[in-house]
Parts: C-alpha cells; structure tokens; sequence
C-alpha cells in the first residue's frame, strides 16, 4: 500500500473529523468518488449523504455530510460542511420525527417548486440519509 | 449626621449587591469561556473556507460581464439593509451603546446621501432603540447574540439577506458587530456584506499564512463559476456567524468588565460606610458618656 491520507472534516462547530485513512468516499455532486494517496488536486461541492472512510487500522466509518465541499489534495482530503455526524452520533429519533415532519411540509407543498417545497425536500434527504447511515451495520 | 440604624441597613444592601455582582461576574466568565472556544473551534472552518474561495476567486476573476451578481455593485444605491448586533440583556456597561452609537452615525450618513436604511436587528438591546425611534425594522433575532446558536440561525439570517439583495429590495448590505480585540478592548465595527468585497482580501492573507506560496491548481467540478456560485452565499452566511461569535464573546467581556467594575465600587461603599458607620457609634458612646459625667456631676453640686 502507497501510504495513508489525511482526512479532515471541518464544521464551522468544530473539527470532527482529523486522522489518517486507507481510503475516502465521498458523495459528490456528480456521484461518489474514492480518493486515495497521491489523487490529483481537486474540488467539487458534495450532496447530503454518507461519507465513508478506512480508518488507519481498516476499520469503516461513517459520518453524515449535511452539503458542503470537498477540497482534495495529494496528501490530504479536507471536507468543509455546514454540519456533520460521526455515525454513532446520529440521533434516530430525532432524524425519524424529523423525516416525518418534513413529508408532511411536502405533502402540503403540494408540486408547487417554491422555497419551502425545496426546504422540505432537503430536510426529507437529511433525514433519510441519517437514517440509512445509522442502519447501517459496521463492516468487520 | 445619619442615624446608626439607617447606616447599618445601607451596609447590608451595599452587600447584597456585591453578591450578586459578584455572581454575575463570575457567570459572564464562564460564558465567555464558552464563547471563545467556540470561536477557537470556527478558525479552522473560517481559514480553509477563505483559503478555497480566494484561490477560486483568483481563477474566475477578470471575467468582469459574467462576475456573480453577488460580487457587482451596483451603479445607484437607494437602499441598504444594515444588520445590527447588540446584546438581548443589558449591565454590560458601555457595550451596546457603542454599538448603537456607531449604527446611528453610520445610518445618519446614509440619510445624509439620501439613502433609505432598513435595519436587521439581532439582539433585543439594538431592536428597542430603534423602535422608539421609529426606525424601519424589517428582522429581528432575539435570544442569539450571548446565548448558544448554531450555525442554522446565520444561514437563515443570510438567505433573506441574499433574496432581498438579489431582488432588488436592497443595494448593500452592511453589518455592524462588535470586534472581540481583547478582554479589555471590543471594538463596534462596519463590515460590508454584500456585495461581497473580502474575497481577494481574505486571499491574500491565506496565502501569507501558507509560506509555501503553493496554489493548489484544482481539477473544479462542476465548472468554477458554479462552485463560486455555491460558495459565495456560503461566504455571507460565515461572515454573520463570524459576526455572531465575535458580538457573543464581546459582551460577555464587557460584561465581565462590568461587573467587576461594579463589586470594586460594592467594596468601597462598604469601606466607606462601615468608616460613617463606626464614627457614628463613636459619637452616640461620647453623648452618652457626656450625659452620664454631666449627671454625675449634677449629683455631687
């Protein structure tokens, strides 16, 4: 193996994320993409979604990516987001009453593409994407 | 000459108040301990974001027809909105009068250029001033500045700005905050919002910092002006909470300030009157003592 690279992630709350990794995927605006050591400079805007990572040891981890950037450089990954969750600090209940909420908004929104429709529909991927991160069961 | 008695119960109240001086003191302290890491903890965020969009602003820049409309002043300005930052609770001494002062010069100036003002007013302190005076209040956040806010609240604050700034309903967008300088020193401050004027600004530091001297020439995806899109609105939304924090952090220092200000007064009153206190003891026991030699005296004759 060619080495690890740095990973951060950076909210504007705090630092949540700086260690090593094997490797980062990350949902980018046109798909997910892998990054390992030495990939070119790179930037891209990302989606709501799961960012997923090999920790030094092998080990998987999952954090929650509410939007954001992504800047990629050979040695380092640093994700800028408005805010984000390790997997284990992902409140379920709160993201389900939450997905809740926002299907209700939608549904009263009705198809009319005005701003609280896309409000709503943002929170219903925020939500969904929680809650699939959370089920997710931990590989090894 | 006051009265023992009366003497006594100024002293107890004198004390009263030093107490609680002395608490809100020490809770401002721990507050502005909160508030400070918070700002330690937006550097890292605040720095990378700035770092990125200079080096962005750099690539896209000279192509002045298609500039983001976010960035183009406008050739006529008729109306601004001017976001206020003030405290929500007040015995923090001079602090939000400084703001406010600097505010009402600021809108004075406008006026002055006939320019219309409509005022955002973060915090109750700022809100009721202008409301007595009539002024055109268009927003109001309360319980922010001081309190625990996340970053939700500048992005929604910011989005309106940006609608309003983009429909035409205001031509600039100023700021006024309260710069955190040190415990001692917190400085009310302008800042321009938009259009957005820090960019190449905040470049050039960023690229102070890096010795390097290294630009990442990035691989942009989607093209550059659609990540200068997205990212510009993000700029204003890190400016306010940059605002935010700073305000937050500044009254607690001037509060802080304040209240040790105050329980030194408390503590000289005290001093003072406890020195009233004793001379009127003293005389009360030298008329007592006077009658009693004086009908000692009479006795004998």
């Amino acid at each position: 193996m060619a080495g690890n690279i740095m990973l951060e992630v950076v909210t504007p709350d705090k630092s949540l994320v700086s260690e090593e990794a094997q490797i980062v995927v990350a949902p980018g605006e046109y798909g997910e993409f892998g990054v390992l050591i030495g990939h070119t400079s790179f930037l891209t805007t990302l989606k709501i979604g799961m960012l997923r990572f090999k920790d030094s040891g092998g080990g998987e981890r999952l954090v929650f990516v509410n939007g954001g950037f992504a800047e990629v450089l050979p040695n380092k990954v640093t994700i800028l987001a408005e805010s984000a969750e390790r997997r284990k600090d992902i409140d379920v209940e709160r993201a389900k009453v939450a997905l809740k909420r926002a299907e209700e908004r939608l549904a009263e929104a009705g198809r009319k593409e005005n701003i609280d429709a896309r409000r709503a529909q943002a929170a219903v991927q925020r939500a969904i994407a929680r809650l699939k991160i959370a089920g997710t069961r931990r590989a090894a | 000459m006051p009265t023992l008695k009366e003497v006594e119960l100024k002293i107890k109240a004198v004390k009263k108040t030093q107490k609680i001086t002395k608490a809100m003191n020490m809770v401002a302290a721990s507050k502005l301990n909160r508030a400070q890491e918070k700002m330690q903890a937006f550097r890292p965020y605040a720095n990378k974001f700035a770092e990125v969009l200079g080096s962005l602003a750099e690539r896209a820049g000279g192509d002045e027809e298609n500039a983001p409309a976010l960035l183009v002043p406008r050739a006529e300005v008729k109306t601004v909105d001017v976001v206020l930052m003030t405290s929500d609770r007040g015995l923090c001494g001079s602090f939000n009068s400084n703001l406010l002062v600097k505010c009402e010069r600021f809108l004075k100036e406008k006026a002055d250029e006939g320019i219309e003002a409509r005022l955002i007013c973060m915090g109750k302190k700022g809100r009721d001033y202008f409301r007595r005076r009539k002024a055109n209040i268009v927003g109001e956040y309360l319980g922010v500045v001081g309190a625990r806010f996340g970053f939700n609240v500048a992005i929604n604050a910011g989005r309106i700005l940006i609608d309003d700034f983009l429909e035409g309903q205001a031509d600039e967008v100023h700021m006024v905050f309260s710069e955190f300088i040190s415990m001692a020193r917190q400085a009310p401050t302008i800042q321009q919002l938009l259009p957005i004027t820090s960019v190449e600004k905040a470049d050039k530091e960023a690229l102070e910092k890096e010795d390097t001297g290294y630009i990442a020439e990035h691989i942009c995806e989607p093209s550059v002006e659609e990540l200068m899109a997205e990212m510009l609105p993000k700029q204003v939304y890190v400016q306010i909470y940059k605002g935010l924090l700073e305000t937050s952090t500044s009254e607690h220092a001037a509060r802080m300030a304040a209240m040790d200000n105050a329980t030194t007064n408390c503590k000289e009153m005290v001093e003072n009157l406890t020195l009233a206190y004793n001379k009127a003891r003293q005389a009360a026991i030298t008329a007592d003592l006077m009658d009693i030699v004086g009908g000692a005296e009479a006795l004998k004759g």
